[in-house]
């Protein structure tokens, strides 16, 4: 009977030591105090603030541009990726391919991001491209590890889909290009699209990887909010909190009205 | 031969970008520092001439400072993974055994942090430890301390902040071999005799086994190379390995050294990362 009462106490536990320190930074978000976590009062001079910031406006767009251009590449690549896997059973190489896929999952972000910067530094060396580093190597960078994620998303929705369907349609007389456009497409789609919008957060969301790939041009949101933080506080930063938090929970209603409560459910098998 | 022309571009897209990288990295972990841009040599030089060798492995193994670094690394993510084990086996427990409509929104409470900004979250930690922080401020106020305690950056805070961050790569795993479990399991054990501890040890943990070792090894894995935690939160001697590449590469330059940090690393994460591969 104890164990009954203490596992959902628990459970509450863990969500307000989750959700605590969110909801706290978007509330103290709206205090005039100068000092950040000190309520003095409602007002909303830190958003006000906060807009007339040009260089925080400016690394948010250019995260917001890469984040979208890194989901774009990965969803495109990852997408193949994932449908290979999932429908072609044993094709020539696939051991390597799907270890070269697992590999990028697990990768501590610092290793990832030193030799992505070292791949870019010798490019750059021996063929000339990329000039730089910026926001395209960013982008690049990120595009890597979106795909891979990309892959497992897809390759998950598409194995609890027995190719049954795929081949009824060309029993029913379509052909291949027909029936992957009319039954495997759209099969994918949630799956696409849920696997876009997780490589647009690890992206919109990376200080490391971003740290050692770009250059004094690409300074994205997260590294100058983590120089900001290195400083100290700011009210500044709560403002920025309360609008990210709502563009997420926008995008996270958009992702379950796309996905419905089933994903959810299954997201958990789908790691 | 269709086939091959549609996987072309992911063959080159993983080849150059994953599978290049890490050669990379191995090859200037055994060149040397030098000035200039940028600042190594590489192990071959002009000619083909071997100017490489393992020296930066050697200062590794020799010097205490980068050996503590690999060792603290790997007690930091053994500690966040158990303590976010310890909460995340109930929380992920409940779930599964919560009335079905209330499964995916109590899934979506635990996920959702994830997608709010993890460095906001890390400042919103600052913010409640620091020395005028809301947690002192709080103990003050209620007359249990009259000076304010030193939380942030310390190993609390550190950890604090590391189980925050890894809590919902624990409680997915758990979930998903949990909510597969059938609770009649249970209620046999309780009919044969067990009180609900002998049933909880001998049934349902031995059952969750694979979920709790898949769990554990997704929270360890990234956390062994975790950087910006313990930059933001923990004490400044708090050098785990992640901390220490970055400023090998930052602060030194010293490119080869971080390579060789990175190269370290992977070797010390090597078995768990196979372990993982295998469980799921």
């Amino acid at each position: 009977m104890r164990r009954v009462r203490l596992v959902p106490c628990l459970l509450a536990a863990g969500l307000v030591f989750l959700w605590a320190p969110v909801l706290l930074l978007v509330g103290f978000a709206f205090s005039a105090d100068r000092i950040p976590f000190q309520w003095g009062g409602f007002s909303l001079r830190w958003f006000t603030t906060l807009a007339a910031n040009e260089r925080l406006i400016e690394a948010a767009w250019l995260s917001l541009r890469v984040a979208a251009g890194a989901a774009t590449l990965a969803t495109l690549i990852g997408g193949v990726a994932g449908f290979a896997l999932a429908r072609w059973g044993a094709f020539r190489g696939r051991a390597l391919f799907g270890a070269l896929i697992g590999a990028t999952l697990v990768l501590p972000e610092v290793v990832t991001g030193l030799a992505m910067l070292l791949l870019f530094v010798t490019l750059e060396a021996a063929i000339g491209w990329p000039a730089g580093r910026g926001a395209l190597t960013v982008l690049l960078a990120h595009a890597t590890l979106g795909a891979a994620y990309v892959a497992v998303v897809v390759q998950a929705r598409l194995a609890g889909n027995e190719r049954m369907l795929e081949e009824a349609a060309m029993d029913l007389g379509a052909g291949p290009a027909a029936a992957f456009r009319t039954i495997t497409l759209p099969l994918m789609a949630p799956a696409l699209a849920a696997g876009w919008l997780l490589a647009f957060t690890l992206s919109f969301d990376d200080l490391v990887i971003a740290s050692f790939v770009s250059g004094p041009a690409g300074t994205t949101l997260p590294v100058l909010v983590f120089s900001a933080l290195r400083l100290g506080l700011t009210p500044e930063i709560n403002a920025l909190g309360a609008i990210i938090l709502a563009l997420a929970a926008l995008c996270v209603g958009l992702a379950v009205l796309l996905m419905r409560a089933r994903w959810l459910e299954g997201g958990g098998e789908g790691g | 031969m269709r086939r091959w022309l549609v996987l072309f571009p992911a063959w080159v897209w993983l080849l150059g970008f994953v599978a290049a990288p890490t050669v990379i990295l191995l090859g200037i972990a055994l060149g040397s520092s030098a000035e200039g841009v940028p600042p190594f040599r590489w192990p071959i030089g002009p000619g083909f001439a071997w100017q490489g060798g393992f020296g930066n492995f050697a200062t590794l193994f020799e010097d205490e400072f980068y050996r503590d670094s690999l060792w603290r690394a790997v007690r930091l993510a053994a500690s966040t993974a158990a303590l976010t084990l310890l909460l995340g086996f109930p929380m992920a427990f409940a779930i599964a055994r919560a009335r079905s409509g209330w499964r995916a929104p109590l899934l979506a409470l635990v996920l959702l942090p994830f997608w709010t900004g993890f460095l906001l979250r890390m400042g919103a930690f600052i913010g409640l430890l620091r020395d005028q922080g809301l947690v002192n401020a709080a103990l003050i106020g209620l007359g249990f301390i009259q000076e304010p305690l030193q939380l942030l950056y310390t190993e609390g805070a550190m950890l604090a902040g590391m189980v925050h961050a890894y809590l919902p790569f624990a409680v997915l795993p758990l979930y998903a071999t949990l909510s597969r479990l059938d609770p009649m399991l249970e209620q046999a054990a309780a009919d044969l005799g067990a009180g609900p501890v002998a049933a909880f040890l001998t049934v349902t943990l031995p059952l969750a086994l694979p979920g709790v070792v898949a769990a554990f090894l997704l929270v360890f894995i990234p956390a062994a190379g975790e950087f910006v935690i313990p930059e933001l939160l923990g004490p400044s001697d708090a050098l785990p390995v992640g901390r220490v590449l970055w400023q090998e590469f930052f602060q030194n330059r010293d490119w080869p050294m971080a390579a060789a940090l990175a190269i370290a690393l992977l070797a010390l994460l090597i078995v768990p990362i196979r372990l993982f591969q295998r469980t799921s």
